[in-house]
């Protein structure tokens, strides 16, 4: 595959001319595609450019804290860029210290992640599609009658298993200390899991910070629609303020700074500003 | 410096959900649900998620302990198995085969389980096999 050749030709590149101690991208071992940091440019018989997504750029903060010194290059799909962007601002990586080889999806893939923007900044492999963002999720929701809307949401996270894991695969999410962890919120260790108070804490720390890859709703083992849940208050946060996260390292997060004037959220979520 | 994943199967009940475990430089750092399984397909429960840690866990038990004079005390493996082949054999001979029932774990393989009846039903002659799922 030409993708395969090119993406090869680009990491041992890096690798070779020592611009990175190590390459973080997806191996093929023992059948499986996993997250591997290639250090030898003989090891990238194995790189696999295939659908399966891990959250690599969150692998990459424990490396990049043990190894400050070190610079790492990543493969980064669009998603994977715009978490890129998060951790910067979040000061969690340094982007003097990261180099990224971007690949822009396929249609089919970007079609299956309901995906806004396929592509990265700078595409190295791939070849650039365009897609409609998909909101037919959201919408059907909304459409629901307040009461409907509450039981539907309700029914959802009854099914919460609580196992954290919308919380531990997302890669924006890397708090020392985690509201869902704070016991005067959360009763720790024990089930069932505080309902809504658990997904509404955590939808409202996604408000100004998810960057709607979909990592969590694939790793919900109760399959509850939690990316629609953020979509919504990425939404709302974006008519409220203007700001979406992941585009760029200059803007800020805005509600970490309300700022002066009041903020309404009104029927169905239509929010305003006055 | 060294960053890999290591398939494997979650030994905490017996639903085999694969995951990875991630290893940096020798030490195990994290959980990974395996994304590509087809039992668990990316998900895990809160056990596997934190599967790492029990493993480097100082409280976990790491060889055969028998109690002497009131205490826990190391033996070797030889000793300890001894110990249990003797007594086992002593109470099927003085109360009958049927005085001892079997335990078997929803955290051992498959293979393991099948061993432990075999021990039960054809070495000690007793049908008293179950296993902790069902308790
Ligand atoms: S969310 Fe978009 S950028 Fe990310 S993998 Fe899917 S299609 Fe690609
Ligand atoms: S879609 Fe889910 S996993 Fe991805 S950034 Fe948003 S909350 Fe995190
Ligand atoms: S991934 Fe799903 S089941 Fe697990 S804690 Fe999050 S919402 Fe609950």
């Amino acid at each position: 595959m030409a993708d395969l050749k090119k993406a090869t030709a680009i990491i041992s590149g890096l690798l070779a001319k020592d611009k990175v101690a190590g390459f973080l991208a997806l191996r093929m071992v023992a059948g499986h595609p996993v997250p591997y940091l290639f250090t030898k440019p003989e090891e990238l018989d194995g790189l696999y450019l295939g659908e399966v997504r891990y959250p690599v750029t969150k692998l990459l903060i424990r490396l990049a804290r043990k190894y400050p010194d070190n610079s790492f290059g990543i493969l980064a799909r669009a998603c994977d860029e715009r978490s890129l962007v998060e951790l910067y601002k979040n000061q969690q990586l340094d982007p003097e210290k990261v180099t990224f080889v971007g690949v822009a999806c396929s249609g089919e893939l970007a079609e299956k992640c309901e995906c806004f923007r396929p592509y990265p900044s700078r595409i190295d492999i791939g070849e650039k599609v365009e897609c409609q963002e998909d909101d037919a999720r959201v919408r059907e929701i909304e459409a629901m009658p307040e009461k409907e809307r509450h039981r539907y949401w309700m029914d959802q996270f009854t099914k919460c298993i609580k196992c954290y894991g919308c919380r531990n695969i997302c890669p924006v999410c890397f708090c020392p200390s985690c509201t869902l962890e704070d016991h005067d919120l959360v009763h720790l260790g024990g089930m069932p899991p505080q309902i809504p108070i658990f997904h509404l804490v955590r939808a409202m720390h996604m408000a100004d910070r998810c960057i709607d890859c979909g990592l969590c709703e694939e790793a919900c083992p109760a399959d509850i629609p939690l990316r629609t849940l953020y979509r919504k208050v990425r939404e709302t946060v974006k008519h409220l303020f203007g700001y979406l996260p992941g585009e760029s390292t200059e803007d800020f997060p805005p509600l970490e700074v309300l700022g002066e004037g009041t903020f309404e959220i009104g029927e169905a979520g239509k929010s305003s500003r006055s | 410096m060294e960053y890999r994943t290591i398939q494997t199967t979650c030994t905490y009940c017996g639903c085999g959900c694969g995951l990875l475990l991630e290893v940096m430089d020798e030490g195990l750092v994290g959980t990974l649900p395996l994304k590509t399984h087809p039992i668990n397909e990316g998900t895990l429960c809160i056990k596997g998620w934190n599967v790492h840690e029990f493993v480097e866990s100082d409280r976990r038990l790491r060889y055969p302990l028998v109690r002497k004079d009131g205490d826990f005390q190391e033996v070797g493996w030889e000793d300890a198995l001894g110990m249990v082949a003797s007594r086992l054999m002593g109470i099927r001979d003085k109360f009958g085969p049927d005085s001892i029932a079997f335990l078997s774990s929803a955290k051992c393989t498959n293979e393991e389980n099948y061993l432990l009846q075999k021990l039960a039903r054809a070495i000690v002659g007793t049908n008293n096999i179950d296993h902790c799922a069902r308790l």
